[in-house]
């Protein structure tokens, strides 16, 4: 399969600013990619070199074969983009600013006028868009990054504002899009709620990329332990803890719980362990988005 | 193409929303209707002017207003939109950045000829109405002057453009703005009044004033409606300038396009390479 987006070596500086620096991969069709990284960490200026609104300094960028920065307008056609606090102009309607920018994407006026309905804004779609709250703005944003079924899909922290049901719609409309063999990429704080959705995630830390693979990669990169919670049968937490304690690292977390850190290596063997201990309930909880994130900074920062 | 009458179009379809189009055109009628109707009030009579004075009016009204206009429309289309985001996602689009300068070009050219040519419209015919004699010639001389009443905007439009393309805040764009405007309107011709009078005619020859007025749009605009026809030039006062000046309307009208021109491929050249 051919790459949709191709970063080589990317490097871009403001000045003294090294924004991004020395960045490469290659993202292919029917992906989600997160792109991971705290305020500064040139998430949204690779967005732009992406976009091709700001040229690299050095390296290359290849976005459905072309280069964005070039003026070469026909990939655009193609290629979605929801921006970071997306706004617009307050005098005109929902309905006219879709109407329009479907126009000058050379795309149909009555399908894009069919997403308003899609992010829900159907019965907005009349009244001015000063009259928004910002939920709604960010759907707007987003029926008009999904004007022509883009095949590449960047979106800049696109949950923010939304309430936790759109949120959910907004995953769905995503996974549509992923499903027909788009290409999304999304930049987010919110790491909880990517990591099982995103099939792949992107570090970035001070414009370098730290990490790049999918979440399983990561953890197993990481070598982060996993968390094994063991709820005791009643009256047995003591000895529970007891037993454990002397097999890995363990904590009782209350009365009847009790937390075991353990390695990939040693997961299978431990859960074996504790079976034949009396038990009432186990729970395997893998290192979260939020613990690899926080690894692969600290990593950075060590090296 | 498409894209440009686009983003003209919607440029258009905002000033029509936000009352641009509405305010600009009533005051414009309202102060030409004034100046029609009760332009020799001061002296104590109230009557209708003939046509030739009527341009005169008109004239001194438009240098004054229409680059002020010109400059509010413009100065922050580019800075305003980079600074409230919406660039950012046009820029996004399969549209060049020439593209949306131009866009905004025609757009804001046809809310300006538009208020223009009805407002002065409206006084002309009001004067008609009144049974007021108009000959061709002044005739002709009063769609000139509306013309190049759209075209004095054009230059303050694309002018407005390059002063937004240069800086980073809005804020910074308007102050720039009214500078540009209180230069070329205001203090300009006062410093050049102060020079020739210094002079008393030794050094600065025709040639060299031609050169000087040229290098104000204003001044070619009022050169080429207050000294083009005889029948206005008896009244505009400033006649006596006009003696010395061996230049043609064509001319005037070349150097006022190289005045829309000029700033617009700057702005466009700058806008191009800037980046977000």
């Amino acid at each position: 399969m051919t790459a949709t987006i191709e970063v080589t070596n990317l490097a871009k500086r403001y000045g003294p600013v090294e924004a991004v620096r020395d960045v490469s991969f290659a993202l292919e069709p029917g992906e989600i990619v997160a792109l991971v990284g705290h305020n500064g960490a040139g998430k949204t200026t690779l967005l732009k070199l992406l976009l091709g609104l700001v040229r690299p300094t050095a390296g290359s960028v290849r976005v459905l074969g072309d280069d964005p920065a070039a003026g070469e307008f026909e990939a655009r056609r193609r290629l979605g983009f929801l921006p970071e606090n997306v706004s617009f102009n307050p005098a005109l309607t929902g309905r006219e600013l879709l109407s329009f920018y479907a126009r000058l994407k050379g795309q149909s006026v009555p399908d894009a006028l069919e997403l308003l309905d899609k992010v829900g804004l159907g019965l907005a779609s009349s009244r001015r868009l000063g009259t928004y709250s910002k939920g709604m703005r960010q759907r707007l944003g987003l029926a008009q990054a999904l004007i022509g079924e883009p095949r590449v899909l960047l979106l800049d922290e696109p949950t923010s504002g939304l309430d936790p049901a759109l949120r959910l719609d907004f995953y769905d409309i995503m996974e549509v899009r992923r499903a027909s063999g788009a290409t999304v990429i999304l930049s987010s704080h919110a790491l909880a709620e990517l990591g099982d959705r995103a099939g792949r995630i992107i570090i970035l830390n001070q414009g370098r990329m730290v990490a790049n693979g999918t979440i399983d990669e990561l953890r197993h990169l990481a070598r982060l332990p996993a968390k094994i919670r063991c709820r005791s049968t009643e009256g047995n937490a003591n000895i529970l803890s007891h037993k454990l304690s002397a097999a890995a690292a363990c904590r009782r977390v209350n009365g009847h719980t009790v937390e075991i850190d353990v390695l990939p290596e040693r997961k299978l063997e431990i859960l074996q362990l504790v079976t034949d201990l009396p038990v009432s309930d186990i729970d395997v909880i893998p290192p979260s988005l939020d613990e690899l994130y926080a690894h692969f900074l600290r990593a950075e920062a060590a090296s | 193409m498409r894209n440009v009458l686009l983003i003209a179009g919607k440029e258009i379809q905002e000033s029509l929303r936000n009352r641009w189009v509405l305010a600009t055109t009533l005051l414009l009628a309202a102060l030409a209707l004034t100046l029609t109707l009760l332009g020799s009030a001061p002296t104590g009579s109230v009557a209708v002017q003939p046509l030739g004075v009527v341009i005169v009016s008109l004239v001194s009204l438009s240098v004054l207003l229409l680059p002020l206009i010109a400059l509010l429309l413009s100065h922050d289309s580019i800075v305003g939109e980079i600074e409230r985001g919406t660039m950012l996602l046009l820029l996004s689009y399969p549209v060049g950045r020439s593209q949306v300068l131009l866009g905004k070009f025609v757009g804001h050219i046809a809310v300006l000829g538009f208020a223009t040519i009805l407002g002065y419209g409206i006084a002309a015919l009001v004067l008609g109405t009144t049974g007021t004699e108009i000959d061709s010639d002044s005739l002709l001389a009063f769609l000139t002057m509306v013309m190049s009443s759209v075209l004095l905007g054009a230059v303050f439009v694309a002018i407005g453009y390059l002063i937004s393309s240069l800086v980073r805040e809005r804020a910074t764009a308007a102050g720039i703005a009214i500078g540009v405007w209180l230069a070329f309107v205001v203090l300009y011709d006062m410093g050049l009044l102060g020079l020739l009078v210094i002079d008393q005619g030794h050094n600065i020859s025709a040639a060299t004033l031609n050169l000087l007025l040229l290098a104000n749009p204003t001044d070619v605009y009022r050169m080429l409606n207050l000294a083009g026809t005889s029948g206005v030039s008896t009244f505009a006062g400033v006649a006596a300038l006009s003696n010395a000046m061996t230049l043609g309307a064509v001319t005037l009208l070349a150097v006022l396009m190289l005045w829309v021109l000029l700033p617009l491929l700057l702005a466009a050249h700058i806008f191009t390479r800037r980046e977000l």
